[in-house]
């Protein structure tokens, strides 16, 4: 009650002493999915409206500041798609050669683009896209301090954030489907609330930019166990081992030219794997006489554990265009595939996105999934091609 | 043997001939250039407000806008850092650039709906900023040693009398081949700028007007406005609340801290 109290006269003061600022943005999102689904519940069309603010309130001369984001998306069919969540509340005190943050952050470490290994502190809002690029707000304390000999950050995680799956009627989805009711299962016997804990170490030194990092506690990727629900179905469990990670990234940025690299190894009760990402980025300025950029990635993507590797991404090569007009509506094409280089298995996306007014965006997404055998992660999304459309409004 | 000796003292006479006045000329524009980075020095650190329009050929017009703060560093170049304001699914948005006197300048950006700080390449300086006729390069702080000088002679612009030089990027980045500089002699400040593309046609020209001075010594234009001959497309920037000697340090324009501007 009294802290409570205390939080109510603490917030109520706050725009007394500082400014707030905000801005967010509600969209409607369409999803159509051509073919027929493999699940009798899953269906060929789902719609959604998200809503996400972001209020900022600083004071101290902007020394110390409040960050609230909170999150909800209403699905129409997918019952795990109607979910909330605090992205960030934290607090920020900047100081002479170092600032703490305590609270719900989003974190992003790393370089490349087809998929980011080293960045581990968040998980991964799977039902939000199956390109992980979601994550879920992760309670922790850290401190950042500049020196000479680079940038430390040090974080303490207290509570582990369990992965989103979609449900029985959301498409996008593993067959069998992941257990959404079940508890799931940990190695340690705290569960949610072991401890984790994590150290990155960036330095830029001319055109290198580089990073160091290590990570203990709760895996954020987990197994996914066969199991049987209470109606003797078929399901997946999920379960948390705890891992040590160490992971190294690096670019190397040269007139046209990006280089970039990742590495990780993970050790954990039941393996010791290694994995990388590494590629070049070569952008056209002004091509052809016009303001557009015309740039191409090309990555290669690996796992020491190949067949075994939970990811479909072991032994991969990603190829992919991005086309930036640079003209008034910010207009975005960036085109993909991602190949397996021992099977015909293909993902290939494309997004776009084009301004309509100053607070209208339409966005476009498509992804298609092919030539996947049985035994590969993304077969069981061999019919969940589709076709995203989405309608924001950012104020 | 006789007759080749002369000819050769001919030749090189030839050429300090040829070559005196050019260094000359060379000596002078280097010299209105250091004159104008002499009354830009000691003035610490400054923010202001930036409104962008954007007007294409039919005169319509866009609006964007954002927050500036940069920051001297006085053995090599400034610091500077652009937050973006509106359009609103930009708004957040930062670009921090440390601009160098003698290596290409290092660029960030961060995108805040992924929480990534990207650096960018150094070509991307040639990129239009925000979808307008400036590119990235014509904003940032124009260091002496980037460019090589001519002195040209005297003009007009703005109807002030005005040092006209030509100035030559180093930069094998930058998008230019030369600009053509109008440097007002009373307060040398560049009043108008000429800008020749890497095939030697005219592509832009930038006018400042407006000039206010703050702290008895620093001008700042009010407004900008940059005119693409080739497209027919015009940007307009708008400067306000220009504040000197803020609260700043060196801290606040580290990639590392990008990720906390707002």
């Amino acid at each position: 009650m009294r802290s409570a109290l205390i939080g109510l006269v603490f917030l109520a003061s706050l725009p007394a002493w500082g400014q707030a600022t905000w801005r967010g943005y509600a969209a409607a999102e369409y999803r159509y999915f051509p073919q027929a689904a493999l699940g009798p519940d899953q269906r060929n069309a789902y719609t959604s409206v998200v809503l996400q603010p972001e209020l900022l309130f600083d004071w101290d001369q902007g020394r110390q500041s409040l960050t609230v984001t909170p999150f909800y998306r209403w699905d129409l069919y997918d019952k795990q798609r109607r979910h909330g969540d605090m992205r960030e509340l934290f607090w920020l005190y900047v100081g002479d050669g170092f600032e703490t943050r305590v609270g719900v952050r989003k974190v992003f470490w790393g370089v490349t683009e087809s998929q980011h290994l080293v960045d581990v502190i968040n998980q991964t809002d799977l039902v939000e896209s199956p390109d992980g690029e979601d994550k879920l707000g992760q309670p922790m304390a850290s401190v950042k301090a500049f020196t000479p000999i680079g940038t430390w950050e040090m974080f303490v995680l207290p509570y582990f954030r369990e992965r989103t799956f979609p449900g029985e009627a959301g498409r996008l989805r593993t067959q069998p489907r992941v257990d959404t009711e079940a508890d799931a299962l940990y190695q340690d016997s705290r569960k949610q609330r072991h401890i984790d804990y994590a150290l990155r170490w960036t330095q830029t030194i001319g055109a290198w930019d580089i990073g160091l990092s290590h990570f203990y506690g709760t895996n954020r990727d987990p197994r996914l166990v066969p199991s049987t629900n209470s109606k003797n179905e078929p399901v997946l469990l999920p379960y948390y081992e705890l891992m040590n990670q160490s992971g190294l990234d690096v670019q190397a940025t040269l007139n046209n030219w990006l280089l970039k690299f990742e590495a990780i190894r993970r050790t954990s009760n039941t393996e010791v794997y290694r994995a990388a990402t590494g590629g070049v980025e070569y952008t056209f300025y002004g091509v052809l006489g016009s303001p557009m950029n015309v740039g191409v990635v090309a990555e290669y993507l690996y796992d020491s554990r190949r067949k075994n590797a939970l990811t479909p991404f072991e032994d991969d090569i990603m190829l992919g265009v991005r086309l930036t007009p640079n003209d008034r509506q910010s207009t975005e094409f960036l085109l993909g595939v991602i190949a397996d280089r021992h099977s015909s298995a293909r993902v290939y996306s494309l997004e776009a996105s084009r301004r309509l007014t100053n607070h209208l965006k339409l966005g476009v997404e498509a992804r298609s999934f092919a030539g996947s055998k049985p035994q590969d992660p993304l077969h069981s999304f061999r019919r969940d091609n589709y076709l995203q459309l989405e309608l924001a409004y950012f104020f | 043997m006789m007759a080749s000796h002369r000819s050769l003292l001919a030749v090189l006479l030839l050429f300090c001939v040829g070559i005196t006045p050019a260094y000359a000329d060379t000596d002078r524009g280097l010299e209105i250039a250091k004159t104008m980075r002499e009354r830009e020095r000691g003035f610490g650190n400054f923010t202001a407000d930036m409104e962008m329009a954007l007007i294409d050929t039919g005169g319509k017009e866009t609006l964007r806008r954002l927050r500036v703060r940069t920051l001297e560093v006085t053995d090599d170049g400034d610091k500077s850092l652009a937050i973006f304001d509106a359009p609103a699914d930009v708004k957040g948005t930062a670009f921090l650039s440390h601009t160098h006197i003698l290596q290409a300048d290092d660029q960030w950006l961060y995108l805040p709906s992924l929480k990534r700080v990207k650096r960018i390449a150094p070509a991307y300086k040639t990129a239009p900023f925000m979808g307008s006729e400036f590119s990235y390069e014509d904003l940032a702080s124009p260091e002496v040693e980037k460019y090589t000088y001519k002195y040209v002679g005297e003009g007009t612009a703005d109807r002030q009398p005005s040092y006209l030089l030509e100035r030559y990027p180093s930069d094998e980045n930058s998008g230019y081949s030369r600009q053509l500089v109008w440097v007002d002699q009373d307060r040398y400040v560049a009043l108008k700028i000429e800008y020749y593309d890497r095939r030697g046609a005219k592509r832009k020209t930038l006018v400042s007007h407006g000039f206010k001075q703050y702290l008895d010594r620093y001008w700042r234009p009010a407004e900008m406005q940059m005119e693409n001959h080739q497209s027919g497309k015009r940007s307009i920037l708008r400067w306000a609340n220009y504040q000197f000697r803020q609260n700043l340090s060196a801290q606040d324009f580290h990639p590392s801290s990008l990720t906390r501007m707002r």
